[in-house]
């Protein structure tokens, strides 16, 4: 062991991780709807150090107009971090990879939410990452649902979301920034629990295919968690307890 | 933000009508500031921050500090700079992309109130003269809109600037490097405080909410600092005001100016 001292121990031998955490624990999860006054539906996730707050508008009119769409509503989607979510002062000006990150959450919620009983309109959500410490388009996503669901928009299920992932030959369940760095597989999963559908699934990282399908297995439970979280945050809003 | 629908012009005849018998909207006396909260170190990843709220307008600032290059006219000085920005979710009417003027004018007018009131001492922020400084960035985030981001910005980024430490780097083979453990209270010379009003008709009412800004014929910012003095200001809006409300708004800004100046420095001993 005594040459492990000089690198960060990611997980130790009592299947310890580097923040604390047993393999299969999530970090501590808080989710709250509402809390924005002008948006039609807000969420607020912390996901451990995470901060993430998401305000949906909509359905709305739709500019500019050649975008909408006669037979369905659009789904809009902007995932932004502040300049001060970071380590190191981050551009505030859109990067590559939020661009790409507003897609792949644009298309996980798409699944979920029933557009087409609104033609022509549009439904933006906007996602500010207000914190940033691995994770993000898990939180967010497990967010937007719930301001989706907030909002009042008629949807088949939320999209609940944890990443999986592969440290020191371990799958693991909710990768954190240290583990993402250092570790050998970050796998983000979003999952409709209700309609047993996974909507986002992005890996980097090698696994056996073995790892894979126990890596998704880990990762559907976790979302599991994170789910009975958002149903709480939506019960504790209007009905006033998070037990019905 | 600023859009005026027939909702607007209506809301503006029951405001006018309100004033003219000395009332506002919300009840509150014309030079009376609504209820502001500050909370500090709302993200602890940053090097200071700040969340406030006035009324139902909520501003989140963040403050990094780090090495940067100083300007080429000014290489014995560090930097500081101050942006504010609308996020879509604060409003219906916010769009993404680059800012319009409005958003333009904010983040400048935030800005110069803090700078010219030389609140934070940057000749104290050098590393090396002419060749590495300490660059702070104050980057305000709109969450909410009520009216008066001038001054829910110009807050949020004063508390977030007076509960941030600055760490320390030292010149090793030329580059900036960190020195661990060395954290030290950003050197604050001044508190800044900026009151803003605005003129509906005749009546000057400190802090509008959104509904009387959308109302307004002209407004003002004006910015003191510890000593009572003004040290920056700016008009804006089509109408007009005479000397007389200049003077008596600049009397104003000092004397609401002063508690909210309170505020603050309690917000920056509970944030510790």
């Amino acid at each position: 062991m005594g040459g492990r001292e000089a690198t960060m121990v990611l997980l130790d031998e009592n299947g310890i991780r580097c923040d604390g955490r047993k393999v299969d624990e999530p970090r501590r999860i808080m989710i709250k709807a509402g809390g924005l006054k002008n948006a039609d539906g807000s969420a607020y996730i912390e996901f451990g150090e995470n901060k993430i707050l998401v305000g949906v508008f909509g359905p709305r009119d739709v500019h500019p107009k050649h975008m909408s769409n006669t037979d369905t509503g659009i789904l809009r989607v902007r995932y932004h971090m502040e300049p001060f979510s970071v380590g190191e002062r981050k551009n505030p000006a859109p990067s590559r990879r939020e661009i790409e990150i507003s897609k792949v959450i644009k298309e996980a919620l798409e699944p979920a939410v029933m557009l087409e009983k609104f033609p022509r309109t549009a439904v933006d959500v906007y996602i500010e990452v207000l914190q940033a410490d691995g994770g993000t388009r898990c939180a967010a996503l497990s967010a937007a649902s719930v301001a989706l669901a907030d909002a009042g928009i008629p949807m088949r299920d939320m999209v609940a979301a944890i990443a999986a992932g592969k440290v020191a030959d371990t799958v693991i369940l909710d990768v954190n920034n240290e583990e993402d760095q250092a570790g050998q597989a970050d796998m983000p999963i979003g999952y409709m629990p209700s309609v047993e559908k996974i909507t986002l699934l992005q890996l980097d990282g090698v696994l056996t295919p073995e790892e894979y399908k126990k890596c998704v297995e880990v990762g559907v439970n976790g979302c599991k968690i994170v789910y009975d979280l958002q149903k709480k945050a939506l019960n504790d809003k209007y009905f006033g307890s998070g037990e019905d | 933000m600023a859009s005026t629908s027939v909702v607007d012009e209506l809301k503006k005849t029951q405001i006018l009508e309100l004033l003219d018998q000395g009332k506002r909207v919300d009840g509150r006396a014309l030079d009376e500031y609504r209820e502001i909260s500050i909370e500090t170190n709302a993200i602890p990843k940053a090097n200071g921050s700040a969340k406030v709220r006035i009324g139902d307008t909520e501003v989140i600032c963040g403050v990094k500090i780090q090495p940067d290059r100083p300007f080429p006219d000014t290489g014995d000085k560090g930097i500081f700079i101050c942006t504010a920005e609308l996020l879509p979710l604060s409003h219906p009417t916010v769009e993404t992309g680059p800012p319009g003027p409005d958003v333009i004018e904010l983040a400048r007018v935030v800005d110069r109130g803090i700078r010219e009131s030389h609140m934070i001492d940057v000749s104290q922020l050098v590393i090396e003269q002419d060749k590495s400084v300490v660059g702070v960035f104050a980057d305000n985030v709109v969450v909410d809109y009520d009216g008066n981001l001038f001054d829910a910005c110009s807050y949020a980024a004063t508390a977030a600037l007076l509960s941030s430490k600055t760490p320390k780097w030292n010149m090793v083979n030329d580059v900036p490097t960190l020195v661990e453990g060395e954290e030290s209270p950003v050197p604050i010379t001044t508190i800044p405080v900026s009151v803003t009003m605005g003129k509906i008709g005749d009546h000057i009412i400190v802090d509008p909410n959104g509904d009387e800004w959308a109302s307004m014929d002209a407004r003002v910012t004006i910015t003191s600092n510890s000593d009572g003095n003004i040290c920056a200001l700016q008009k804006g809006g089509r109408g007009g005001f005479t000397l007389e409300e200049m003077i008596q708004c600049g009397e104003i800004s000092v004397r609401v100016g002063a508690k909210i100046r309170e505020k603050l420095k309690e917000a920056q001993q509970g944030g510790q």
